[in-house]
């Protein structure tokens, strides 16, 4: 190729069917298939006494009802947790419909299958369930002090606690010069993609049986092997094929859902097809929510800023089960750390139930809350030394010569937390330049003479991206020319299809309109984990790219007996094999791939040339030799040691109206580090997509359930999700710092928007109120309110900050 | 409990329907599950989200929020199955939208092209800052908006191009610009 396709700012091949129509979204498929709805507990705690389905019974188009009595087997057992960990006390969770108790509202109860949406949900609202409403338990304050119980059985609502220690963190922090101590707080908020959950079954009773399932999901090989463990199928008697996803944001990688276990049920019993789409109020209610969490924080550090002990404890409000198991929490207490070396450090969670949605999670899965704690922490000692706050991030960063840097924990992976790459002093400089830190003061005083607040924050983060077990990659060149890639990872928007095309063409050298991608499908790729934890391109670029190697390898040896030269003088041109420097001498990829699978048939005039009588053979050889395959094509997988870990930092102006203590952004400013990027537009894209949904979970979005367990604001009129009108224009600056750990020298992309955002935010702020800010998200009326408790003298003001930073080496 | 039926005529991108359904049929569905034109897409069922706008009459409405016994008194209806020209060339908002990657998922994608491509109609040259209102009803969970509004723009460039020389000299007089990132790259 004349030049490079990794790297280059490629437009979308998804984009063509996504802007006509085209797409095939879970709801456009099944146009036959039977609808499923389901009852779903209005109450956030509850004993079933009764279920009475008679007068659901008459409804035209009604085809079944079931409840927990008709599941057996596994069916009728708890859906498994999927990640276990030694933290878990008493790992709970649900059953596919409710067997006695309900936890949360939203909880599904009974399942109705009828002709259409309509009939179903006609059948659902005649079902009669007579509950004993018991105690519900909202919030990590009321789930601590376990006056009421969520869960039978348990005698408190903690689901898992655990300590992890580097060094003494309490002595460190007692023999400190300055300590501090923070309490901050972060409501929930959740991944609430366009598209919600949904599944299509179609159950084929032919030859033992077989089913056909879809789901809107992040992972299609863990789908098939949850839903094939609760019906008793082998795997080879299931395909999960994953259509275009409209978003997934980290909710959809929970598996199975109960639904998602009940509808293919439903339509082996039934031997029907069958599809259920959930609607928007079930997707605020029954899906899952993340972030909720209090933090108590306690730091010892020395004169210059630099932290010598940090304690941090941390109340994490899990929901009402906890089928993904601790990710969230571990993920906060590692995360935390972002691109500092704390000294000693101890972090303790628990992980409590509190009778809400259940928490999974969501876009930055627990960064943005350590993030949180770590940043808010800078930004106190900052004014407690009364030093700039770029000077003390400075004074605590890792430098590029002490890479790879051990922090001496566990990570969410099981593997340790070791930073592979990154230059953090320069990412610092990086952003306090794109954002004009030091010219800030300036713009201040101008806005103060017009009667204007504005103030500026900024934060940084790291994030473990790409963690394994491992993804695979199969490429093959069919005797047309066309280049197929499978890869397992599923897609809900990042533009896989594009970015590995460009990974294949690259690598290959072929055209991408030569190449067609195939993301989520078992029946291409079965061996696959999951797209979540920026995983995507580091995983299963990786692994396309090896498979790609690979593949060339055999394209180069087959060509090369071919046209009587050495492979090491071919090169691979636009999808043709020649010699170097004589491209008359060469044939396409496909001839290769005709000559690569010996035929005894004639199909047409490329498979002729294959054929047992075709030309020349070698009669001391097997026509397929030893340790060959026909057909062209190859498969490797990646298995990555441990994460990579991509940073980056966040710089922000805001201004607040002195009267309606609304916050405005008028600058928000970037720097990423995902090392290498494949394709810089869809890189930007994503850190576009997350920064919104940080401004999102920093200034709008929450989930307000009252002390009932009810969800207020379950819908789109409530839930203030931005539009156009409230996201800024966001400037990135990329800085590359490439990962030692995978051939790509890739790190994952999809999540780094939205981590430090809600840090930044609070910071900025908290510079234009000069009060500190220490939850989050903040609305106008708790700004305004904020503003009344300062002037009273109950909250501390901001010490006056220095104009400028003292010019440190470091920085 | 049979419910009756109504026998209405749609007119759904140039081509004339006949379908029966009850009176509490959406729009949406109908188009979806009647008519088979699954690019409308329902995000909300509740008219907040604005994916499943089309265009009826020319303007854009939200098809949740209409019964498809109503839209059959309008003489007219678009989604974004019909939005390509005659020869299925792409439409400029199509265009505009993959070239400034202005769509992930691509689940939204459906109600704003028909927004736009409604919106350009009466509004052919919007600022930057119009562009951002004119798109501000509905709500896409991918791309943060920015490329959205670019996207905006960048059709009414391509439709006044096409407006006054047709697709093919709009392609030579509106080269698609140089895929940008913002800042330099270290």
């Amino acid at each position: 190729m004349s030049t490079r396709l990794l790297g280059a700012p490629v437009q979308r091949t998804e984009d063509r069917r996504l802007t006509t129509g085209g797409g095939s979204f879970l709801d456009d498929l099944g146009s036959d298939a039977c609808a499923a709805a389901f009852v779903r507990s209005p109450h956030a705690h509850a004993r079933i006494r009764d279920i009475d389905v008679m007068d659901a019974l008459d409804v035209d188009g009604l085809i079944a009802v079931y409840t927990y009595d008709d599941l057996t087997g596994p069916m009728a057992e708890p859906l498994p947790l999927l990640i276990p960990h030694p933290s878990i006390i008493d790992g709970r969770t649900p059953y596919a419909l409710a067997r006695e108790y309900v936890h949360h509202v939203g909880e599904p109860v009974a399942m109705v299958v009828a002709r259409d949406r309509y009939a179903a949900e006609d059948a659902v609202e005649r079902i009669r369930v007579d509950y004993e409403i018991l105690d519900a338990v909202v919030g990590v304050e009321k789930a601590m002090q376990a006056d009421r119980i969520v869960h039978e059985g348990m005698a408190d609502n903690v689901a898992a606690h655990l300590v992890q220690e580097v060094g003494d963190a309490p002595a460190a922090i007692g023999a400190a010069p300055n300590t501090l101590e923070l309490d901050l707080e972060i409501e929930r908020s959740a991944s609430i993609p366009m598209e919600g959950r949904g599944v299509y079954a179609r159950w084929d009773s032919a030859r033992g049986g077989g089913l056909r399932l879809y789901s809107s999901t992040q992972t299609a090989t863990g789908v098939r092997a949850a839903v094939a463990a609760k019906l008793e199928l082998q795997l080879g008697q299931v395909e999960v094929v994953v259509p275009d996803v409209g978003g997934g944001f980290g909710l959809k990688i929970v598996h199975p859902w109960p639904e998602e276990v009940m509808v293919p049920w439903a339509a082996r019993q039934l031997d029907r097809e069958i599809k259920w789409t959930e609607d928007r109020r079930e997707h605020f209610v029954a899906s899952a929510h993340e972030r909720g969490q209090q933090q108590r924080v306690r730091v010892g550090f020395d004169d210059g800023g630099r932290i010598l002990g940090l304690d941090v404890q941390i109340l994490h409000d899990n929901g009402a089960y906890l089928p993904y198991g601790v990710i969230v929490p571990i993920v906060t207490s590692t995360q935390l750390l972002g691109p500092y070396k704390p000294g000693a450090y101890r972090v303790e969670f628990h992980s409590l139930y509190t009778t809400t949605a259940i928490v999974t999670p969501y876009r930055g899965a627990g960064r943005p809350q350590g993030v949180f704690a770590m940043e808010r922490t800078m930004d106190a000692i900052a004014d407690h030394l009364g030093k700039d706050r770029v000077d003390v991030r400075a004074a605590n960063v890792i430098k590029p010569d002490e890479m790879p840097y051990d922090q001496g924990m566990l990570f969410q992976d099981g593997r340790p937390l070791i930073y592979d790459s990154g230059d953090y002093p320069k990412m610092l400089r990086m952003i306090t330049d794109l954002v004009g830190w030091d010219d800030f003061e300036e713009y201040r005083e101008q806005a103060r003479a017009q009667g204007r607040r504005v103030g500026i924050g900024l934060a940084c983060y790291v994030e473990g991206t790409g963690p394994g077990p491992y993804e695979g990659g199969h490429v093959q060149v069919e005797t047309s020319g066309k280049v197929r890639v499978a890869t397992g990872l599923t897609s809900q928007g990042q533009g896989h299809e594009t970015a590995l095309a460009q990974v294949v063409a690259d690598k290959l050298g072929v055209p991408m309109s030569d190449i067609e991608v195939t993301t989520g499908d078992t029946r291409r790729m079965g061996y696959s984990v999951g797209t979540f934890a920026s995983r995507g391109a580091v995983t299963s670029g990786s692994a396309v790219a090896m498979a790609t190697v690979r593949l060339r390898d055999k394209v180069l040896k087959i060509a090369a007996d071919a046209l009587e030269a050495d492979p090491g003088d071919l090169e691979i041109i636009d999808g043709r094999v020649q010699v170097k420097g004589s491209p008359a001498q060469g044939m396409e990829l496909g001839t290769v791939a005709v000559l690569s699978n010996p035929l005894r048939y004639a199909f047409d005039a490329a498979s002729a040339a294959a054929t047992q009588f075709s030309g020349a053979a070698d009669y001391d050889r097997p026509p397929v030799p030893e340790d060959e395959a026909p057909g062209l094509e190859g498969t490797d997988f990646y298995s990555p040691l441990r994460c990579t870990f991509a940073s980056g930092a966040h710089a922000v102006i805001v201004e607040t109206d002195p009267a309606t203590a609304e916050v405005r952004i008028l600058r928000y400013c970037v720097v990423h580090d995902c090392g290498n990027l494949i394709n810089p537009t869809l890189v930007e894209g994503q850190v576009h997509g997350g920064v919104a949904q940080g401004v999102a979970g920093a200034l709008y979005e929450r989930m307000a359930y009252d002390e009932g367990g009810q969800l207020l604001n379950a819908s789109f009129m409530d839930f203030l999700m931005p539009y156009a009108s409230e996201v800024p224009r966001i400037e990135i600056d990329h800085l590359e710092t490439p990962s030692p750990l995978n051939p790509l020298g890739v790190k994952g992309a999809g999540e780094a928007g939205v981590i430090p955002a809600s840090a930044a935010i609070a910071a900025a702020v908290e510079d234009a109120e000069g009060f500190r800010i220490d939850q989050m998200p903040i609305s106008p009326s708790e700004l305004f309110h904020l503003r009344r408790r300062h002037a009273r003298g109950e909250i501390a003001s901001v010490p006056r900050r220095p104009a400028h930073r003292s010019l440190t080496k470091e920085n | 409990m049979t419910e009756e039926l109504h026998e209405i005529r749609l007119r759904v991108n140039g081509i004339v329907h006949t379908v029966s359904v009850p009176a509490r049929r959406l729009l949406s569905d109908c188009l979806r599950h009647d008519l088979g034109l699954t690019g409308t897409h329902v995000g909300c069922e509740h008219g907040v989200c604005g994916a499943c706008t089309v265009l009826v009459d020319g303007r854009p409405m939200r098809s949740c929020l209409m019964f498809a016994v109503s839209a059959a008194q309008h003489e007219d209806i678009t989604t974004v199955e019909g939005l390509a020209g005659p020869g299925g060339e792409p439409h400029p908002v199509q265009r505009a939208f993959a070239e400034c990657h202005a769509l992930q998922c691509g689940f939204c994608t459906p109600g704003f092209l028909t927004l736009i491509a409604g919106y350009l109609e009466d509004n052919p040259d919007p600022s930057e800052e119009e562009a951002r209102e004119a798109v501000s009803g509905n709500l896409c969970r991918c791309t943060g908006y920015q490329n959205i509004v670019s996207a905006v723009q960048r059709a009414a460039e391509l439709r006044t191009a096409e407006v006054v020389g047709g697709p093919a000299r709009a392609a030579e007089e509106a080269p698609a610009p140089q895929p940008h990132s913002e800042g330099g790259h270290q």
